[in-house]
């Protein structure tokens, strides 16, 4: 147990500390750390350059987040219908994408979109002879390649608490009147949040501090925040900057898992309650 | 029963749409790496050339040496030190939160993070980075993915039957390895092959931590490097390969630790 332990604190809080720590020095004047205490890094993230990136990168990863969630949650739903017996191989084959390589999935993207590639093909094939559409190196291209990377974990995610759904709970709703839909709102969906918060953190976390997809399907100067820190370390060479721009990033991170404990807690006392309501 | 006929159909529209979603873009990657002329434009024959040509690429060769190394050490290394993690906090059921966000933060930590994080380490404390700094910083995150794995196994483990063997006079040694071993057994394989694939796939924190020079580019940096140069048909190739050898590694790795996924 104690290697491990050691292990851990050697490389990686103690890393991670020493980033901390980064962040309050200045840059020297011929890149390297000057080791005077600053909070000027940190006031720079608000710069309205550098907040504007963070702003966007929450947007495409928000946009993405919603887009997993709706595809993934309907995925789960009709995993969740199928047969008993099919549904473990439906979930294994939706997962199983999740496991190849990153960089190689991102760039399956590049080979369907880009001027001459697979869907400028299949408009052609239909008869399009205009200007091939310009897909890749969009923001667009950006939020599929994140979408299409973490649907898989969402589809997981909220597999898990569709499965456990009693189907005589959505029957008993459908006896006492209520339409699928109010169904559909009032008994499945609540019942589901979990599942549907610990996918879109998931989701959420992942995007906003990617680098490869944005570098690879966003263009050369396209930025998300993970962009703006690989620039700092190995090209701008302004290191604690840098640091403050990754410490910005665990701050959201941890904001987002807190958020997520929130909504899980407060699921769970709304079900404890339905289910009190419905003994009593 | 109109009903359940729309609903039924709906869900199978559903699931193909997302399954057409999820494998069309790598079953084009796969089918181009078989085309013989190597373009997506046109289907001129199949061919093995584009698997030919890898054999003799060098640069490829040399970058699948080194992750072949970095995976087979780091997790190695994984393996021994998460598995004897997971017995020490599930044997005393001490499940201290710090303890436990220890462990559960390499899984989550933003890799760009943990990337310039041990960039930093490194550079600071002077060390000449190689192969051996990615393989330090690989055994980080491998080593807390393998210790959850060998936990949920060990969480239905009876620890009574330790305490028996050695009220029979078996050593701490034997009673590990006859008793303890054979029940987790499994699971440590599972924790390793997911170790092993999560080292052979990983990037940023090998980019970041392999030094200057090409020397120690892992295959992924390689494939970073070829796919910002353009599309290549022998990519394709290689994209093909490196999916096949994760997932059948990942495939196994889940028949042994059956449902680790799906709970």
């Amino acid at each position: 147990m104690a290697p491990a332990l050691v292990w851990l604190a050697a490389l990686m809080v103690v890393p991670c500390a020493l980033v901390l720590a980064l962040a309050f020095f200045r840059r020297g004047i011929y890149g390297g750390i000057d080791y005077t205490f600053t909070l000027e890094n940190f006031g720079l993230v608000f710069d309205p350059l550098y907040a504007g990136i963070f702003l966007k990168s929450a947007r495409i990863a928000g946009t993405a987040t919603l887009i997993a969630v709706v595809i993934g949650y309907g995925a789960a739903y009709a995993i969740a219908a199928a047969p008993r017996r099919w549904q473990p191989v439906f979930l294994f084959f939706a997962v199983l994408p999740f496991w190849s390589n990153y960089l190689i999935r991102t760039y399956a993207w590049i080979v369907l979109l880009n001027r001459e590639g697979l869907i400028t093909q299949l408009l052609r094939w239909f008869g399009y002879t205009g200007e091939p559409p310009s897909m890749l190196y969009t923001e667009g291209a950006v939020i599929a390649g994140l979408v299409y990377n973490y649907l898989p974990f969402v589809i997981l995610a909220c597999y898990a608490p569709l499965s456990r759904l009693n189907s005589e709970l959505a029957e008993a709703s459908r006896d006492l009147g209520a339409s699928a839909a109010t169904t559909f709102r009032r008994v499945i969906l609540p019942l589901t949040v979990p599942g549907i918060a610990a996918g879109a953190v998931f989701v959420f976390v992942l995007s906003i501090g990617n680098f490869v997809t944005p570098a690879l399907l966003g263009g050369g100067r396209f930025q998300m925040i993970g962009n703006l820190v690989y620039d700092q370390f190995l090209t701008a060479n302004d290191w604690p900057f840098g640091a403050a721009l990754a410490m910005a990033l665990i701050a959201i991170m941890l904001l987002v898992l807190m958020a997520q404990a929130m909504a899980a807690n407060r699921a769970s006392g709304q079900t404890a309650e339905t289910r009190d309501g419905a003994n009593g | 029963m109109t009903q359940s006929f729309t609903r039924t159909l709906g869900m199978r529209t559903i699931l193909i749409l997302v399954f057409a979603f999820l494998y069309i873009p790598i079953a084009v990657l796969v089918a181009l790496s078989f085309n013989e002329g190597g373009l997506p434009t046109a289907w001129s024959g199949f061919s093995l050339k584009w698997y030919a040509s890898l054999a003799h690429n060098s640069a490829i060769l040399s970058a699948a040496l080194n992750t072949l190394i970095v995976a087979l050490v780091s997790t190695a290394i994984a393996t021994l030190l998460g598995t004897l993690l997971a017995i020490g906090v599930e044997m005393r059921r001490q499940y201290g939160r710090g303890l436990e966000a220890l462990i559960f933060a390499p899984m989550i930590i933003p890799d760009i993070v943990l990337a310039i994080a041990l960039l930093s380490f490194f550079s600071m404390l002077n060390l000449t980075m190689g192969l051996h700094t990615i393989i330090l910083a690989h055994v980080v995150f491998n080593l807390a993915f393998v210790c959850s794995v060998v936990r949920a196994r060990l969480k239905s483990f009876d620890w009574s039957i330790v305490e028996a063997s050695a009220d029979l006079g078996a050593s701490a040694l034997t009673t590990f390895r006859r008793v303890t071993l054979p029940v987790i057994a499994p699971a440590v394989i599972a924790g390793a092959l997911l170790a092993f694939t999560l080292s052979v796939d990983e990037f940023i924190i090998a980019f970041f931590t392999a030094g200057a020079g090409r020397a120690s580019t892992t295959l992924p940096m390689q494939i970073y490097a070829m796919i910002r140069f353009g599309i290549t048909p022998e990519i394709n190739a290689l994209a093909t390969i490196v999916m096949a050898v994760s997932i059948t590694a990942l495939t196994l790795s889940q028949r042994l630790n059956r449902g680790m996924i799906g709970q």
